[in-house]
């Protein structure tokens, strides 16, 4: 059964109200923030707006174009605001001149596509903290609440909130540009957007918590921003590539935590539990990137996904065209993380001796110490040699290393097995 | 906007290699002339060593002074740029092509706009 919730054309007219400010405010957020010249007054315009349907709504039923009454709103709030405060009639006037989203056609997304470009860009300005670049996106273009934002992130809503306040306050005093970047600086820039969504992803994908719904929600969250940004950027490799690699590790997520809420490995899963619609498009959008030339680092990394994804069992995956892929990946973004993915593929196609050996590398590297992967991968392979002794010493190191209860429970379930 | 560049970098212990003063100073007049050229500097200046420095603070009415930069940090403010741009993006595309750049780091930061 899938856990992912499908949105039926729900009854629940909060539920309803979250739904469209999510899919729609990053939009709208864009569209106001370029009318008035400020993300801030922007935010709080949809803010405001989502707080009037949440009212409304309820009382006297959807507007029949939701985007259209959400933007209209948010635009009249802003307007009001500025109107209020009298301090900028410059900005009025040229807000009331913008041409806005009224109405619901998803064409409409083609006319103002440079306006969520340029907030993208913004909300993942390198100079900006990784995790403020993070949060603002989800925030801004996302429609995400600082507190869903908090317990994705594990920090305090307090916490959250003086973070995207602190980055709000940095984009505008210190002039970071509301634009695309030029030509000669876009592959740079866009390498941090790409980074900023995977960064998303990742944080919804390894489940730090037992709130796995609201995992799942930033993990599809992270995907639709993708999807927007490979649609707007149909030309770069790398956003199919990423696309395809969020698409392809998503298509596997219902097989990943069994019955127990223990975490399966992809060895272990049943291939049937995977979303094949899912993946088949993620091989598609990989498929279209490749034909592109030299692959980068996300479609490399998806080809590796692409490889499980084709083997009709684990035993038919070609280990092969994996550890070259990996060493691809190590020549573009050398690390300990990627020479231990390659040990463990090296491991399948030559034996546990050689993967451990390898494993033993990046172990002396001394990067990874406090890695709980690399001592779960070396424990995985002592076991697999009989050297039990070590194997547990491995896995309990991993343990006490590891945060996510479904990882706990499978290092615990390894230790009792070991020896038997 | 204007931006203050800040450069800093770790100072010499030896004396320096005059030809490589020389290959510094050089790199310096160079951007000097790019960024007048191109309108964005307003002003500029390198300063003397830190061990130069004295620091004042004044508490209780009493001026007390400290021999040295007021943070003992490896990395010393050797000088500086008022650069004017209309933006961040510009204002980092010229604080990268300062010659400290390369060898120490340099902190860019918006002057605040009083009205």
């Amino acid at each position: 059964m899938s856990r992912v919730a499908v949105e039926p054309p729900t009854s629940d007219p909060h539920r309803a109200v979250a739904v469209a400010f999510r899919e729609q405010s990053g939009k709208v957020v864009a569209t106001l923030a370029r009318a008035f010249r400020s993300i801030d007054l922007a935010e709080d315009a949809v803010q405001e707006a989502f707080e009037t349907a949440l009212r409304v709504w309820p009382e006297r039923g959807m507007p029949e174009k939701p985007a259209a009454w959400i933007t209209t709103t948010a635009r009249n709030k802003a307007l009001d605001r500025v109107r209020r405060e009298a301090r900028r009639p410059d900005l009025e006037a040229s807000a009331q001149g913008t041409a806005l989203v009224t109405d619901d056609d998803p064409a409409l997304d083609e006319e103002i596509p440079d306006d969520r470009l340029r907030l993208v860009f913004t909300c993942c300005h390198p100079a900006l903290n990784a995790e403020a670049r993070v949060a603002l996106t989800l925030r801004l273009l996302g429609g995400l609440s600082t507190s869903e934002i908090a317990r994705a992130f594990l920090v305090t809503e307090a916490t959250m909130a003086k973070r995207l306040v602190r980055a709000k306050r940095k984009i505008a005093a210190a002039g970071i540009p509301y634009r695309v970047p030029d030509s000669d600086e876009l592959p740079n820039r866009l390498h941090g957007v790409l980074a900023t969504l995977y960064l998303a992803f990742t944080a919804g994908h390894v489940a730090t918590t037992g709130d796995d719904l609201l995992r799942l929600d930033i993990c599809e969250e992270a995907i639709r921003l993708t999807r927007v940004l490979w649609r707007l950027m149909p030309d770069e490799p790398e956003v199919s590539g990423l696309l395809a690699l969020m698409l392809l590790t998503h298509s596997r997520r219902d097989a990943r935590v069994g019955d127990d809420g223990s975490l399966v490995l992809l060895e272990d899963q049943p291939r049937r539990l995977w979303d094949h619609t899912m993946k088949l498009e993620g091989l598609e959008v990989l498929d279209s990137a490749l034909r592109g030339g030299t692959p980068g680092q996300y479609q490399t990394q998806a080809a590796i996904a692409a490889v499980h994804a084709e083997a009709a069992q684990a035993d038919d995956t070609d280990w092969d065209q994996i550890v070259g892929l990996y060493d691809a990946l190590l020549d573009m973004r050398p690390g300990p993380v990627v020479a231990l993915n390659r040990a463990v593929a090296v491991a399948k196609r030559d034996g546990p001796d050689a993967g451990l050996v390898e494993a033993n590398e990046v172990l002396a590297g001394g990067r990874l110490e406090g890695y709980p992967y690399l001592h779960a991968t070396r424990g995985d392979l002592l076991a697999r040699l009989g050297r039990i002794a070590e194997a547990a010493a491995a896995f309990r190191r991993a343990l006490e290393l590891t945060v996510n209860p479904a990882e706990k429970r499978y290092l615990e379930s390894r230790i009792e097995g070991l020896g038997r | 906007m204007k931006y203050l560049a800040l450069i800093a970098s770790e100072e010499p212990t030896e004396e320096v290699d005059p030809e490589v003063w020389q290959q510094v100073m050089d790199a310096y007049n160079a951007f000097g002339e790019a960024g007048d050229k191109a309108g964005v500097i307003v002003s500029g200046e390198a300063l003397e060593p830190s061990a130069t420095a004295t620091t004042v603070r004044v508490r209780d009415g009493e001026t007390l002074l400290t021999d040295g930069p007021f943070a003992e940090t490896k990395e010393i403010i050797g000088g500086y740029y008022i650069l004017d741009c209309p933006d961040l993006d510009t204002a980092i595309h010229w604080a990268a092509q300062i010659p400290g750049a390369k060898t120490g780091s340099v902190e860019v930061r918006p002057i605040m706009e009083v009205s």
